[in-house]
């Protein structure tokens, strides 16, 4: 069997992501438990295209289990500059590392190395294309903040038609009972229709889609804000008429329910105002430290290291 | 000349109108010795107009394509002069090195050497996708 990372969060079955939320929900609770638990190990963090934050969240994770790091963080300062294949470098780092995590600005590039390589490798990011450990972190975040992951109605709102991270979080979402989704979107940026045959319909999973953020609200358990970019549109006209109908305000937040809670991606432009900040509702900074408890869960789960015994597939 | 009588050989009929000299590449009958007949704009009962290619000898050929091309298309292996068998091509879990991927924000936009594979994802709307980025082959 060839070792496996993880490049596309489909690849998961909902009990390997319950798992891992109950990994990294012991790490939470014994962070201790974990402090050496990869103890001369080396992460390679191969990032083509900067992305602080997530190589950071990678890094902290490994460096937290005891772990070290080594890496580039930009295609001009690595070798691909001289146009080594992504086949080649992989080959080469699996020389130094135990784990690679890669981001990339084409589609699949992760997957090409895992390909290659026979140590796991984690998609951090391809193109407009997979984002596995987002979606690892928003999971575990709804699962925190509303202690459950079935009977949710998720609003997803924005771009929905490039947003990465809607996809991703629709597929993984679609695993457990009871889940709604409202999308919120400007008619010009709605849920391509790939998504609506190949993953809703085909799972069976009830939906709506509406242009109004106010007429969804009072109905969601969570709220997932997107960014709706400028140059997503054909005219800069659109794009005046529609943004302030997709910024989340205090004054939008006033119908939700009290435990209903706001997720984002990041990094935010002004798509929620930073008076939401403060409201309890807003999840999003809390979702960034889970997100670099699931990829320690992750990175332990892909090196087949169990600190508690068992467990670990 | 084969388009009267074939002997021993392949029909592949019922391809849309127009699409006869793709399957013709695709199938890599340029590679081909023997007698090779593509015929345009058949009448067609079913289709109105269809293309057929002949093929002037036994051969295995992968036909894995056509059924990704149109289901409709059939296959007829003939022998002695008769009709031995007749097969609709079924649809092959993946199509490896006939397809391109034609997003440019693939990773096969860059590096080129790398194989070009297609998994079928929706076998009831025949959709192949890209392995790398998921990108929907066009039929
Ligand atoms: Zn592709």
């Amino acid at each position: 069997m060839k070792t496996k990372g993880l490049i596309d969060i489909a690849e998961l079955t909902a009990d390997e992501l319950d798992d891992l939320m109950t990994v990294a929900e012991d790490i939470i609770a014994n962070p201790a438990d974990y402090a050496e638990a990869c103890h001369g190990k080396k992460i390679a963090t191969l990032f083509y295209e900067p992305s602080t934050r997530t190589r950071l969240s990678f890094e902290s994770a490994m460096l937290e289990l005891g772990g070290s790091v080594l890496g580039f963080s930009s295609a001009s300062s690595a070798s691909v500059s001289k146009g080594e294949s992504v086949a080649d470098t992989a080959r080469t780092v699996e020389c130094f590392a135990d784990v690679i995590a890669m981001r990339h600005p084409k589609e699949g590039a992760p997957l090409v190395a895992q390909m290659h390589v026979n140590i796991p490798v984690i998609n951090a990011g391809d193109g407009g294309h997979n984002h596995p450990t987002q979606t690892l972190a928003d999971l575990l975040t709804i699962k925190r903040e509303l202690g459950r992951l079935d009977n949710l109605v998720i609003g997803c709102c924005g771009d929905l038609k490039f947003g990465r991270t809607v996809h991703s979080l629709v597929t993984a979402m679609s695993r457990y009972p009871g889940v709604r989704f409202i999308f919120i979107s400007p008619d010009e940026l709605r849920v391509p229709e790939h998504v609506r045959t190949e993953v809703l319909d085909r799972n069976g999973i009830p939906y709506e889609e509406t242009t109004s953020l106010e007429e969804a609200m009072s109905k969601l358990d969570v709220l997932y804000m997107t960014r709706v970019q400028k140059e997503r549109f054909f005219n800069e006209a659109d794009y005046l008429r529609l943004k302030d109908s997709y910024i989340l305000t205090p004054d939008k937040l006033k119908t939700a329910k009290p435990e209903m809670r706001v997720l984002h991606p990041l990094p935010r432009v002004n798509e929620i105002s930073v008076d939401v900040d403060e409201d309890p509702r807003a999840a999003y900074f809390r979702q960034v430290k889970n997100g670099k408890f699931m990829r320690m869960a992750l990175i332990l789960k892909v090196l087949g290291i169990s600190v508690k015994g068992g467990n670990v597939k | 000349m084969i388009i009267g009588s074939l002997v021993d050989g392949i029909v592949i009929d019922h391809i849309p109108a127009g699409r006869g000299m793709e399957l013709y590449k695709y199938l890599r009958l340029d590679e081909l010795d023997c007698e090779v007949a593509i015929i345009k704009n058949a009448a067609s009962s079913k289709l109105g107009k269809k293309d057929i290619i002949k093929i002037g000898a036994p051969m295995d050929l992968n036909f894995e394509i056509l059924g990704f091309i149109d289901p409709r298309i059939t296959v007829d292996i003939i022998e002695g002069g008769k009709r031995a068998r007749k097969f609709h091509p079924a649809l092959p879990e993946t199509i490896i090195g006939i397809l391109h991927c034609k997003n440019p924000r693939c990773i096969t936009s860059v590096e080129q050497e790398l194989p070009q594979v297609f998994r079928l994802t929706d076998k009831e709307h025949v959709v192949y996708r890209c392995m790398y980025c998921d990108n929907k082959a066009k039929n």
